[in-house]
C-alpha cells in the first residue's frame, strides 16, 4: 500500500508544489544576490592585507557550504529510496549529483582564486581544499556509477548504496586530511575566527549571500528534478495532461 | 485459478491443501513495459508447474522475483503461508534454484563446485556425491574440471544439486536446454519424483514436459 | 513448525553457517590455487609499479628515502585495485553468486569469507613482499616494520572498501575504469594513515595514534563494509 502511495503520489505532488514554490524562490534569489552582490562587490571596506580578490570570499564560502551539504543530502535520499523505494527521492538524489559535482567544482576553483594573491599559489594542499577535492572525486565516482548503470532502477539503489557510504567515508577523510595536514604544514589563515572578528559590514552581506546562493541551489535543484519527473513519469496521465496543455 | 477456494476453505481442510508458494497481484515492468500484472497463483505439494510464454514475456523475471533475486515488483509473495520476507531463511532454506547461468564454476571439479553449492544449504558427504553424480549420468566425471566438460555435462553436474539438496520447492529456468534425450529422461524422472514425495517444482521450458504427474501450467502470454 | 524444534534448529543453522564460511573460503583458495596467474599478476604488477619511481623520479638514494613510504603504499593500494576483478566476476558470469545470495546463511559471512579468501591471495603476498621494496627504495631500516604492520592492517581495508565496488560494478558490461573511480577515493584515508605512519616511523616519531586509528578503520569496515557488498551484490544481480 506504502509502495502504491508512494509511487504514484509523490512525484506529482512534488510537480505541482514545486511549481507554486518556483516564481517566490526565484524573486527571493533574484533580490538577495542583487542586495549580496552589489553590497559585497562595492560597499564593503577592503581588508588591509588582502586586495580586491579577498571579495570572492562572498561566493567561495556560501558555495562551498552548500557543497559539503550535498553528501548528506544525497545519503538521506539514497536511505529513502532503499528503504521506502520512494521513487522521487531519486529523482532528487540523481539531480542533486552533478549539480553538487559543479559546486564542488566551483568552490575549488574560487578557493584557487581567492587563494592565489593570499598565498602566492593556485593550489596548496590545505586540509579543507584537500578534503574538498577528495569529496569532488566521491561525487564524480557517484555521478559516473550513475551513468554505467543502463536499467534505472538498478542505477538508483546502487547509487543510493554508493552515497551512503561515501557519505560516511566523508567525515573520515576530512578528519585524516586534517590530521595528516597540521602535522605536515603550519596551519593555513583560512579560519573563520578571523573573519568574525571583523564587524558586522563584513559579516551581513555574506548571509544574505550564503541565502541567495541556497536559493540558487534549491532552484536548480528544483528544475532538475522536475525535468526528471516528467521524463520518467511520461507516460502517466497527468503528465500527458500538461504536455497536451503546453502544445495549445 | 482455485486459490481462493483454497484460502477460504474450512481449517481442517486448509492444513492439508494450503499452497506452499502463493503469490497475489504479482505486477512487473520492465523498461515501461508491463510483463506481468495482476498475477495470481499458488502450487502445491505434489505439482509440477511449468511456466509458458513467448520469449520476453517474463519467465525468467517471474521465477527471480519467486526466488528473490528480483525485487523489482508490486505483490505479495507467501511460503507456506507467511510472507517470504518476513521468513527469508525458511524459506530459502526450503529453494533450490538453478538459473540460465547454472552456479558451475570451470576452474573446479564436479565434486568441488557440488561440495560447495551444498555447504551453503546442508553439507553432504563425499559419498552423496558420488551417488548424485551416477544418477545424473556423469559416473566417474566427479574429479574432472568443468572446464573439460560440454555444456549438457556441466548443466547436468548443476542438476545432480537437486539430488543433493533437502528442498521443497525447485525452481528451474530452461533446465532441459542442452540436455541431450537421456537427460531429458533423467530430468523428468527427477521432478516427478520430487512431486511423489510431496515436493513442488516450478519450471520454464519450452519443451514439450512429460512427466508421469499432476502438470500444470501457467501462461504468461495471457497475463500483459 | 513446533515451538520446541526452535533451539535446536538454531544451533543447527549456526554450525551450518559456519560449515558454510569454511567451503566459501576454501572454494575461493582452491580456485585462485588453481590459476597462479591470477596469483602472480598483482604481486608482479606492485614489483612493477614500485620500480617506476626511481625511473621516474630520480635514482638518488636521499631523494627514494624521502618518497618511499609514498610509493610503496600507492602501489600497493594500485596492486589491491588491479586484483579486485577476481571478487564477484567469475561468480556473477557463472552464476555462483545467484547460489550464494540463494543460501539460507547470512550474506555477510558469505562475502567476509571471499574477502578474507581475496586478501590472502592478493593482499597478504604484497604485505610480505614490501619490505624488500622497501629496502630497494632505501626506507631507513627503523621504518620496516611499521611498513608491514601498516600494510598488515590497511590491505584488509582495501579489500573490503574494494568489495563495495566490485558488487556494485560487477553487472555492468563495460566497466573500464569506473571500478577505480568510485574506489579510490573511499580509500584514500588508509593511504594517508599508513604512508604517513611509514615516514613519521623513519623520523622516529611516536606512533601510537597511527595504529589505532588504521586499526579502527580495520574494525569499522570489517563490521559494515560486508554488509555494503551485501547489499550491492542483491542489486547487481537484479
Amino acid at each position: 500500500m506504502w509502495l502504491w502511495f508512494s509511487k504514484l503520489g509523490s512525484p506529482k505532488w512534488f510537480y505541482e508544489l514545486s511549481g507554486k514554490w518556483l516564481p517566490w524562490l526565484v524573486a527571493f534569489m533574484v533580490v538577495t544576490m542583487t542586495i549580496g552582490l552589489i553590497w559585497a562587490l562595492l560597499f564593503v571596506p577592503e581588508d588591509y592585507q588582502q586586495s580586491f580578490t579577498n571579495r570572492i570570499f562572498y561566493v567561495h564560502v556560501p558555495v562551498a557550504s552548500i557543497s559539503l551539504a550535498v553528501f548528506p543530502l544525497m545519503a538521506v535520499a539514497g536511505a529513502i529510496t532503499l528503504v521506502w523505494k520512494m521513487k522521487l527521492a531519486d529523482m532528487v538524489a540523481k539531480c542533486a549529483a552533478p549539480i553538487g559535482v559543479w559546486f564542488t567544482g566551483v568552490a575549488l576553483a574560487t578557493g584557487a582564486i581567492w587563494g592565489e594573491p593570499m598565498w602566492g599559489t593556485w593550489w596548496v594542499w590545505d586540509a579543507r581544499l584537500t578534503s574538498m577535492l577528495l569529496q569532488f572525486f566521491l561525487l564524480i565516482g557517484v555521478v559516473a556509477l550513475r551513468s554505467a548503470i543502463e536499467s534505472p532502477d538498478a542505477a538508483a539503489r546502487a547509487c543510493a548504496l554508493l552515497s551512503i557510504v561515501g557519505a560516511i567515508n566523508v567525515p573520515i577523510i576530512k578528519y585524516s586530511v586534517e590530521w595528516w595536514n597540521t602535522l605536515h604544514q603550519p596551519p593555513t589563515p583560512l579560519s573563520m575566527d578571523a573573519e568574525s572578528a571583523n564587524g558586522p559590514e563584513i559579516w551581513v552581506p555574506l548571509l544574505i549571500m550564503i541565502a541567495a546562493v541556497y536559493c540558487f541551489f534549491v532552484i536548480s535543484l528544483i528544475l532538475s528534478t522536475r525535468n526528471e519527473i516528467l521524463q520518467r513519469e511520461r507516460r502517466s496521465q497527468w503528465v500527458m495532461d500538461i504536455v497536451a496543455a503546453e502544445r495549445v | 485459478m482455485s486459490l481462493s477456494a483454497a484460502a477460504t476453505s474450512p481449517d481442517a481442510q486448509s492444513a492439508a491443501v494450503q499452497p506452499l508458494l502463493r503469490a497475489a497481484a504479482l505486477f512487473c515492468e520492465r523498461d515501461e513495459r508491463v510483463l506481468f500484472s495482476g498475477l495470481d497463483f499458488s502450487l502445491f505439494a505434489g505439482e509440477v508447474m511449468q511456466v509458458q510464454g513467448s520469449n520476453g514475456s517474463g519467465k525468467t523475471t517471474l521465477l527471480r522475483i519467486l526466488c528473490g533475486l528480483n525485487s523489482g515488483y508490486e505483490g505479495e509473495i507467501f511460503w507456506l503461508g507467511e510472507d517470504i520476507d518476513d521468513n527469508r531463511e525458511g524459506f530459502l532454506a526450503s529453494l533450490l534454484y538453478i538459473g540460465h547461468r547454472v552456479g558451475v564454476n570451470k576452474i573446479l571439479t564436479a565434486r568441488e563446485n557440488l561440495r560447495w553449492s551444498s555447504a551453503l544449504h546442508t553439507p553432504v558427504t563425499d559419498a552423496d556425491i558420488d551417488n548424485a553424480l551416477v544418477r545424473v549420468g556423469l559416473a566417474g566425471y566427479a574429479d574432472v574440471t568443468c572446464r573439460n566438460m560440454s555444456a549438457g555435462q556441466q548443466q547436468r553436474v548443476s542438476l545432480a544439486r537437486l539430488l543433493l539438496s533437502p528442498a521443497k520447492l525447485w525452481v528451474l529456468d530452461e533446465p532441459f536446454t542442452t540436455l541431450d534425450v537421456h537427460g531429458v529422461k533423467v530430468l523428468e524422472t527427477l521432478l516427478a519424483e520430487h512431486a511423489g514425495q510431496g515436493g513442488a517444482v516450478l519450471v520454464t521450458t519450452h519443451h514439450k514436459l512429460d512427466v508421469p504427474c499432476e502438470l500444470r501450467r501457467l501462461n504468461l502470454d495471457k497475463q500483459g | 513448525m513446533s515451538d520446541q524444534s526452535m533451539p535446536v534448529q538454531n544451533s543447527a543453522a549456526q554450525v551450518s553457517t559456519f560449515a558454510a564460511f569454511r567451503a566459501t573460503l576454501r572454494r575461493d583458495l582452491l580456485i585462485a590455487l588453481k590459476r597462479r596467474n591470477d596469483l602472480l599478476n598483482p604481486l608482479m604488477f606492485f614489483l612493477i609499479v614500485v620500480s617506476l619511481f626511481p625511473l621516474g623520479v630520480s635514482s638518488d638514494p636521499n631523494e627514494l628515502t624521502r618518497i618511499a613510504a609514498g610509493t610503496v603504499w600507492v602501489s600497493a593500494l594500485l596492486a589491491s585495485m588491479l586484483s579486485l576483478d577476481n571478487l564477484f566476476r567469475a561468480d556473477y558470469e557463472d552464476g555462483s553468486l545467484e547460489q550464494l545470495l540463494l543460501s539460507p546463511q547470512p550474506l555477510y559471512f558469505m562475502v567476509l569469507a571471499k574477502n578474507i579468501s581475496h586478501w590472502l591471495i592478493s593482499g597478504l603476498p604484497v604485505v610480505l613482499l614490501s619490505p624488500l621494496l622497501a629496502y630497494m627504495m632505501y626506507l631507513p631500516a627503523d621504518a620496516y616494520w611499521t611498513l608491514v604492520f601498516t600494510l598488515l592492517l590497511g590491505t584488509p581495508v582495501l579489500s573490503l572498501f574494494g568489495a563495495i565496488g566490485v558488487a556494485l560494478t560487477v553487472g555492468l558490461g563495460s566497466r573500464g575504469l569506473i571500478l577505480a573511480v568510485i574506489v579510490l577515493p573511499l580509500t584514500m584515508p588508509v593511504l594517508i594513515i599508513g604512508a604517513k605512519a611509514v615516514a613519521d616511523a623513519s623520523l622516529g616519531l611516536p606512533l601510537g595514534m597511527h595504529y589505532a586509528l588504521l586499526g579502527a578503520i580495520l574494525a569499522m569496515s570489517l563490521s559494515l563494509a560486508p554488509l555494503a557488498s551485501a547489499a550491492a551484490l542483491r542489486i547487481s544481480v537484479n
